[in-house]
């Protein structure tokens, strides 16, 4: 048989439709159920603990993940807050120094404001103009690229804020320019005066929005300022218009740097990290979407997702593979046990049988004793008296009663010998009588099958103790081997030998095909056969092996292809014990 | 030549012995265990066949209690059981054992030998 085809046999499921049909042997378990069973048992216990550590390993993935990215949007945002701080503050304190270097009088001097306003732009960069406004609120100095001298402020917040507080940070507004701009100013006291003059700068925007373009954010990632009422301070290009509201909610006010979890408008997940900047009306806004976040992490999911999905195909067909083998094995074993139940049951009947032959033949044998001595006297007294003893008639009817007593003494002895076998006992055995018992059977089979048998027991052959029900159907199963295997006739030779002080060898050699080496070592196990689509079962040597071993013996096989085969049995001369 | 034939089968038994005389030997015969034993008391034999299986003693039994009575006495059993244990036993005891039934011829032969041994 092809080998692969061969090996594909194991894993067919034999017990499928065991039971099913009146055509199949008799089954004693429901073993599609037991198989079903066995599979989803197995396929759980398999799969369960893959699919739990996998859900585990997605969860613990899933917060480490969240964590690190917290953490991350948290050291952007806090840095970022510092820079902000930084630079608002580094604003104010310039303002400060010109306070402390400069008098009230010398600024007013409007040549003066310029070269301050010019040192400014190359010290620090970022200012766009200067101004003095005194108590009033009216502008009395400027120096800038618009004409702003008189201007007054006097009503607007950010002069009445500064007036009370000293410094103000102001949002981002339009104001009389009509540009988007941000004004920092400082309260400057007049010592022994009253009077109050207001130094404001004007800030360029543009600072900012360098200083939060240049954070190395991912694509739809985006930082900006947006105001404490939700106005956006600083360009974005998802969330809302310049100086309009933002799309998102304004975050709760915090001293430290935050981290919320939220959607924006289009329902997709997003990270907000956030931070109040402190002395402006500034909220520094750092968004960062989670499917750009998760990114990386999705290519290495959909590997391990392929890896388990293969990782579940190759178990499930292990496990078929193993519960169909598992299963094949239960349902061949209780083949096997039905055929010994089966077995048990015929011997049962046939040692019945055997019993009552052995009354019938016992019972018979006394009364056949009793017509043979009679009958054999009427025979002596004719042979005695001259008058008869040449009566051939006479003779021959009184031989006729004397044979047929002769014959069925015979069978009442083949009927003792019958129920005999079936009891197993050791006794002595002459094997050139067992050996012409048996085949005292086969000789009509041998003759039809046109095979030559040749017997050979040597004179010398002692009685051997053994039991010989067991070794008439060891010698009958190889005969009936050897017969099998010579299909188109041949020669049976049967030969006997004694091997040394202690044991006797029966060899059987026939003139068949011979049995291949890789079947000579398989030869003797159950259900191994040749012949399967003869209807054999492979247990007949499998019994005689049993056999033989049961009488403390053994047997090989010799063979090569087409030279025939040879089996021998080795059997002690002496069993002892119990068998 | 005596031999004394015993067997619960009188229709056998004394056909068996009117046999065994035609053939040259004396022969007696008795269907009991008392009777046999009687016999061996008063008569001499020189061998006996014993049935294996007769009421109240059996065969093997009958020839214990007559080696007693005569030490000299061959032995060869007869039976029509035919079982194993009986050829055990008829081996052990060292005697012939033979089936019924048998040919009469093999019954003399039997008898030679076990006298000549």
């Amino acid at each position: 048989m092809n080998p692969i085809k061969n090996f594909a046999t194991h894993f067919k499921p034999r017990f499928w439709h065991a039971g099913t049909s009146m055509d199949q042997a008799q089954t004693l378990f429901n073993y599609r159920r037991f198989y079903l069973i066995s599979v989803s048992l197995r396929a759980f216990v398999s799969i369960a603990p893959m699919a739990i550590l996998l859900m585990f390993t997605y969860m613990l993935q899933d917060t480490a993940i969240e964590n690190e990215n917290h953490l991350r949007i948290v050291r952007l945002t806090s840095n970022t807050r510092r820079t902000i701080t930084y630079f608002l503050q580094e604003r104010l304190d310039a303002l400060k120094f010109i306070i402390q270097q400069k008098n009230v009088e010398a600024l007013k001097a409007s040549d003066e404001l310029s070269q301050v306003l010019h040192n400014l732009k190359m010290g620090f960069g970022g200012f766009v103009d200067l101004g003095l406004i005194d108590n009033s609120g009216s502008q009395i100095g400027y120096s800038g690229p618009f004409s702003l001298i008189g201007k007054n402020y006097r009503d607007q917040e950010w002069f009445i804020r500064c007036a009370e507080d000293g410094s103000y940070v102001s949002d981002v507004f339009l104001g009389y320019r009509n540009l988007p701009h941000m004004i920092v100013a400082l309260r400057w006291p007049v010592e022994g005066s009253s009077a109050i003059f207001i130094l404001r700068a004007t800030l360029d925007i543009q600072k900012l929005i360098q200083i939060l373009s240049s954070l190395e954010l991912t694509e739809k990632s985006e930082a900006f300022l947006c105001s404490r009422d939700g106005l956006l301070q600083t360009p974005s290009d998802y969330y809302g218009e310049m100086l309009g509201r933002i799309d998102l909610p304004v975050p709760e006010y915090s001293v430290h740097t935050q981290v919320v979890e939220t959607v924006d408008k289009t329902g997709d997940p997003i990270l907000i990290g956030y931070a109040y900047i402190e002395n402006s009306p500034f909220i520094l806004m750092v968004v960062k979407r989670s499917v750009e976040i998760m990114k990386g992490w999705r290519s290495i999911r959909q590997k391990i997702n392929w890896f388990f999905g293969v990782s579940v195909v190759i178990t499930m067909v292990v496990v078929l593979c193993i519960s169909i083998l598992t299963m094949n094995r239960i349902y061949d074993a209780d083949q096997t046990r039905l055929k010994a139940i089966e077995r048990l049951e015929t011997s049962s009947r046939l040692i019945s049988v055997g019993r009552l032959a052995a009354g019938v033949a016992h019972e018979i044998n006394n009364p056949l004793a009793v017509i043979g001595e009679n009958a054999g006297l009427i025979k002596d007294l004719f042979t005695l008296r001259k008058e008869y003893k040449g009566d051939e008639r006479l003779m021959e009817l009184i031989d006729a009663v004397l044979e047929s007593v002769e014959r069925s003494g015979e069978i009442t002895k083949e009927l003792l010998g019958f129920a005999r076998q079936f009891e197993p006992k050791i006794t002595p055995i002459q094997l050139s009588r067992v050996l012409s018992e048996v085949l005292s059977f086969q000789r009509k089979e041998a003759a039809y099958r046109n095979i030559d048998i040749q017997v050979d027991v040597p004179e010398d052959i002692p009685m051997i103790y053994s039991d010989r029900g067991r070794l008439h159907q060891i010698l009958l199963n190889l005969i009936n081997n050897a017969f099998q295997a010579m299909k188109n006739g041949g020669r049976l030779d049967i030969s006997v030998k004694r091997d040394g002080e202690k044991t006797v060898s029966i060899r059987i050699r026939d003139t068949g095909p011979g049995i291949s080496p890789e079947d000579q070592k398989r030869i003797f196990e159950p259900f191994f056969t040749t012949r399967g689509s003869e209807g054999g079962i492979g247990l007949g040597l499998s019994i005689t092996f049993g056999l033989v071993r049961k009488l403390k013996g053994d047997i090989s096989v010799q063979s090569k292809l087409g030279e025939g085969a040879i089996f021998e049995i080795h059997l002690p001369i002496n069993t002892q014990g119990e068998i | 030549m005596k031999v004394l034939l015993v067997d619960d089968e009188e229709k056998f038994v004394s056909r068996l012995a009117e046999r065994l005389e035609i053939r040259g030997f004396e022969a007696d015969w008795t269907t009991t265990s008392d009777g046999a034993l009687s016999k061996v008391e008063h008569n001499e034999y020189n061998i006996a066949v014993l049935d294996v299986k007769m009421p109240r003693l059996s065969g093997i039994d009958l020839k214990k209690r007559l080696e007693k009575l005569a030490p000299k006495m061959k032995f060869v059993f007869v039976s029509g059981h035919g079982s194993e244990e009986d050829y055990d036993i008829g081996i052990r005891e060292g005697a012939s054992y033979l089936i019924k039934p048998f040919k009469i011829e093999t019954l003399v032969e039997k008898i030679k030998e076990a006298l000549s041994a």
